[in-house]
């Protein structure tokens, strides 16, 4: 393998994380603060990227298209949170699934009456378009770049946030002890409206973010989601620290691991063998890792301080 | 006394509950068994395959309803088992093994070897953490669905002929699948049924209300749980290789996550833990499905609500509600 | 003194600095009531974790019988016989008062990894259930529902669940915990009862009961044993009297 591909990986495996990370920090709070599982979250990466998307065609502006999209992906949290999620708090972690369940059937198929069910594409902003010369023979698109900046950005200033705010707090009491929190005397119900729209702005963001560079289509919130809960979990719910690391190693486990699992299967078996196990088992290994590590640490490697 | 009173009507409506259930699944099982003469009105090819579908997915759900209602695991990973048997039944048949008994021994031995893994070590953990690693292992089982490449990866594969009983076509035949199912279904009923009221389901059903009670009595749940499990699993396969028989075709599709989301629903919407319910939720839930379908072409749009409406509005499901009309009748 | 049945070697446990158990060495011979008293926080309820294995203990030793019991799990403990009632009522809710009390005669008699036969019909471990709800007079209420029978049943309830699990030594936290006082006799007849016939160690703040049903009681404050003595040793312990009694001595003589 040479040092160019593993490099170019890496950086892939990096934004893939970041990409991860923006979903999994407002899940991991909801699902800590609130104990509320909300499969739906997927569905608010996607509502992200068609706003965006729809946004951008209608202003022809990335940028224009992203400062609409945000506060209308934040309204539209806050509105699934009035509708429905609210109802959910304190009921069965079944029933929230059960009723999330719901709510992505209902948007998947809505989104598709409202733009179609064939994909949509973004361009990527001018300014940003092209590769950047990083070293010899690697060049690497400049959009991924600034995604992964911007990510990065954001998780200090969430960081900052949650260690250094009155509300951030609230919200690492509120993932320790809810009930403690709303007993001194803290609307419980607004906290709870700040963090789950601040989570779908987020997963908003992202959905945003990435529209340049994937394909904007219904159902694409229902794989990441997945991914996002294996993030939480690794991590530990409710810690926006293990979200940050466990979403780093996934994204980088994952895309180094398919691009050169085969190669280091090749080592011990025969080449044909090795690309028939590698490509088996390169989709497995975050599970794999996510099984190890609650069978290690079953409340995940950073479990909020209880 | 006014606490005997209260002890007498307790009890009386907790009978009077089963009762009633014990009358709801006998007309089911009676309803269902007419079906095929009644269907030689209408487009029959169609009814009978609907209904078979639907008699797969209620074992399925039943078979859910073993450890979510009586042993609170919630498994969010349940369709790997129904992939495990339709893969047993897939691949055997590829290979020209077409003997039911063959496979579904196959399905059987996957089912619980899988189950009795995984579920030895996802029982480590508790809540939250159980719902995510089941789900993570049916992930994994389902990216290595998709990486099997010698029976279609992605796109799976189609029989090449039903499976047969001790050499005869029994289930060539769409009604004789339906009743092979038929026959699946009661007997899993009557197998749950059993284990429920049994000393094993009565430590199980202990461990689900207060597990520290359970082990100062001197039982470890664990390993009660563990064997529900595999029972589960199981079970489970068993309805993913007739399913195999019933589309003629398997995929990872069937192991999906959505899958397992939709049969934590469907047991959810009938009713958990009561065995009658998710029989009937599933059937519902797919009849439901196909009447929305007939109506429109973007029938989720309808049926995501109607799920958060179940939820919000109608707690216990169906059951709940059929309990609840007949305890205002009543009272 | 006969040959103790339980016997506890320097129990310890700990909380990072904090000694919640401090090295505890007591002996309950069989048949004897041996109660455990203590101000609030003393480490009484933690004793009675690491006793019965719920918890882990840091160092000591438990014997039940002569043999070290110790780094045994809570549920084989149960099997060798030692049965514990819990400070807040743990029970089956939705179980009937019979069932909740069958389940401990079936963790003892015969595999429980039976699948078919229907374990309610089981007379032989109704009959058993039966006897133990007849032990505390709760046979009245052997069909209601565990959730809907009032407190001081409930507490009488943990007694009989632990009865059924035919132990040689009972664990007894606090079981007159929240009864009103018409309750409390009722349980506190039911204990006496039991008295001479299983090796009790029994936890209660209702000085009143471990006076009158005591043959030893041992003193605990921060997770140390002060004294141990005869009840009327303990009344009139300068010790005991200063770390303890000091304040509620009145109370416990009213």
């Amino acid at each position: 393998m040479s040092l160019t591909l593993f490099l170019v990986q890496t950086l892939n495996g990096l934004q893939f994380g970041i990409l991860l990370f923006l979903i999994a920090a407002g899940l991991t709070l909801v699902f800590g603060v609130m104990d509320f599982i909300n499969l739906a979250h997927g569905v608010q990466y996607m509502v992200g990227a068609y706003l965006a998307a729809w946004f951008t065609a209608l202003t022809g502006d990335f940028f224009l298209g992203l400062l609409l999209a945000l506060p209308t992906a934040l309204l539209f949290g806050l509105l699934l949170e009035w509708l429905v999620f609210r109802h959910l708090y304190g009921r069965d972690h079944l029933d929230q699934v059960l009723a999330t369940f719901g709510v992505i059937l209902f948007l998947n198929e809505a989104v598709k009456v409202a733009w179609g069910s064939s994909p949509l594409s973004v361009p990527i902003p001018d300014a940003f378009s092209g590769s950047v010369r990083m070293m010899d023979g690697l060049l690497y698109p400049v959009w991924r770049l600034v995604v992964i900046g911007s990510g990065f950005a954001i998780a200090i200033g969430l960081a900052l946030l949650v260690s250094r705010t009155r509300l951030g707090m609230l919200v690492r009491a509120g993932a320790v002890n809810a009930p403690m929190v709303s007993a001194l005397g803290v609307d419980i119900g607004r906290l709870f409206m700040i963090v789950f729209g601040f989570g779908a702005m987020l997963a908003g963001f992202a959905g945003a973010m990435v529209a340049p560079i994937l394909s904007v289509e219904p159902g694409m919130g229902d794989n990441i989601l997945i991914l996002a809960f294996v993030v939480i979990v690794i991590g530990g719910i409710g810690s926006i620290r293990g979200a940050f690391a466990a979403a780093l190693l996934v994204g980088l486990v994952d895309t180094l691991g398919r691009s050169f699992g085969p190669q280091m299967l090749r080592l011990m078996l025969d080449p044909s063998a090795a690309s028939q196990t590698g490509r088996a088992l390169a989709p497995m290994l975050i599970y794999i890792l996510m099984a190890a590590v609650l069978i290690v640490r079953p409340a995940g490697l950073f479990p909020a301080q209880r | 006394m006014s606490a005997a009173g209260t002890d007498i009507a307790v009890t009386a409506k907790a009978r009077q509950a089963v009762g009633g259930r014990e009358r709801a699944i006998i007309a089911t099982f009676v309803l269902l068994a007419l079906a095929p003469i009644a269907a030689q009105a209408g487009p029959q090819g169609y009814i009978i395959d609907l209904i078979t579908r639907m008699m797969i997915f209620a074992i399925a759900a039943l078979s859910l309803d073993l450890i979510l209602g009586y042993g609170a695991m919630v498994s969010f990973g349940h369709a790997a088992f129904i992939g495990l048997g339709a893969y047993a039944v897939g691949i055997l048949a590829s290979h020209g093994v077409t003997d039911f008994v063959v496979q579904l021994a196959a399905a059987l031995a996957a089912a619980a070897v899988f189950a009795f893994v995984t579920g030895a070590l996802s029982l480590r953990t508790k809540g939250v953490y159980f719902i995510m690693i089941t789900l993570a292992f049916s992930q994994m089982l389902f990216f290595f669905g998709v990486s099997l490449s010698a029976y279609g990866g992605d796109d799976g594969l189609s029989l090449p002929e039903r499976s047969r009983l001790f050499g005869l076509p029994l289930f060539s035949s769409d009604k004789g699948l339906f009743y092979a199912t038929l026959a699946c279904l009661i007997g899993c009923y009557l197998l749950c049924r059993a284990i429920v009221a049994s000393r094993f389901g009565r430590v199980l059903r202990g461990a689900r209300e207060n597990p520290v009670r359970m082990t100062a009595i001197g039982f470890s749940p664990y390993r009660f749980q563990l064997v529900a499990y595999v029972i589960s699993g199981m079970m489970a396969a068993l309805a993913g290789a007739l399913l195999a028989n019933q589309t003629g075709f398997v995929s990872p599709a069937y192991m999906s996550w959505q899958r397992s989301g939709e049969l934590l629903a469907m047991t959810i919407f009938g009713g958990v833990g009561t065995l009658v319910g998710p029989i009937i939720g599933a059937m519902a839930f797919l009849a439901l499905e196909e009447w929305l379908a007939g109506l429109t072409e973007h029938w989720k749009m309808i049926f995501g609500p109607l799920l958060v409406c179940v939820v919000l509005f109608a707690r216990g499901g169906i059951m709940g509600l059929a309990a609840r009309i007949g305890g205002k009748r009543d009272g | 003194m006969a040959e103790a049945l339980l016997s506890v070697d320097g129990l310890c446990k700990a909380y990072g600095a904090l000694t919640v158990s401090d090295n505890v060495s007591f002996e309950v011979a069989p048949g004897e009531l041996h109660a455990l008293i203590g101000p609030n926080g003393a480490g009484k309820t933690t004793l009675i974790h690491q006793l019965s294995g719920l918890l882990r203990s840091d160092s000591g030793h438990v014997r039940l019988g002569g043999e070290d019991i110790t780094r045994l799990p809570m549920a084989e403990r149960v099997h060798r016989g030692l049965a514990r009632s819990f400070q807040i009522t743990s029970i089956l809710p939705g179980f009937s008062a019979l069932e909740n009390v069958a389940l401990a005669a079936q963790a003892r008699s015969g595999s429980s990894f039976r699948f078919f036969a229907n374990a309610a019909r089981e007379d032989d471990l109704n009959a058993q259930a039966m006897e133990s709800l007849r032990t505390v007079g709760l046979q009245g209420r052997a069909s209601t529902p565990a959730g809907v029978l009032s407190h001081g049943e409930k507490r009488l309830l943990e007694l009989a669940i632990a009865l059924a699990t035919a132990p040689k030594a009972l664990l007894l936290d606090e079981p007159l915990a929240g009864t009103g006082k018409e309750e409390s006799q009722s349980v506190t007849a039911t204990l006496r009862q039991l008295k001479g016939r299983f090796a009790i160690v029994l936890i209660e703040h209702d000085m009143e009961a471990v006076f009158a049903l005591a043959d030893r009681v041992s003193v605990l404050v921060y997770g140390k044993i002060i004294a141990t003595g005869t009840p009327e040793q303990i009344r009139n312990d300068p010790a005991v009297r200063e770390a303890y009694l000091g304040e509620e001595g009145e109370a416990a003589h009213a």
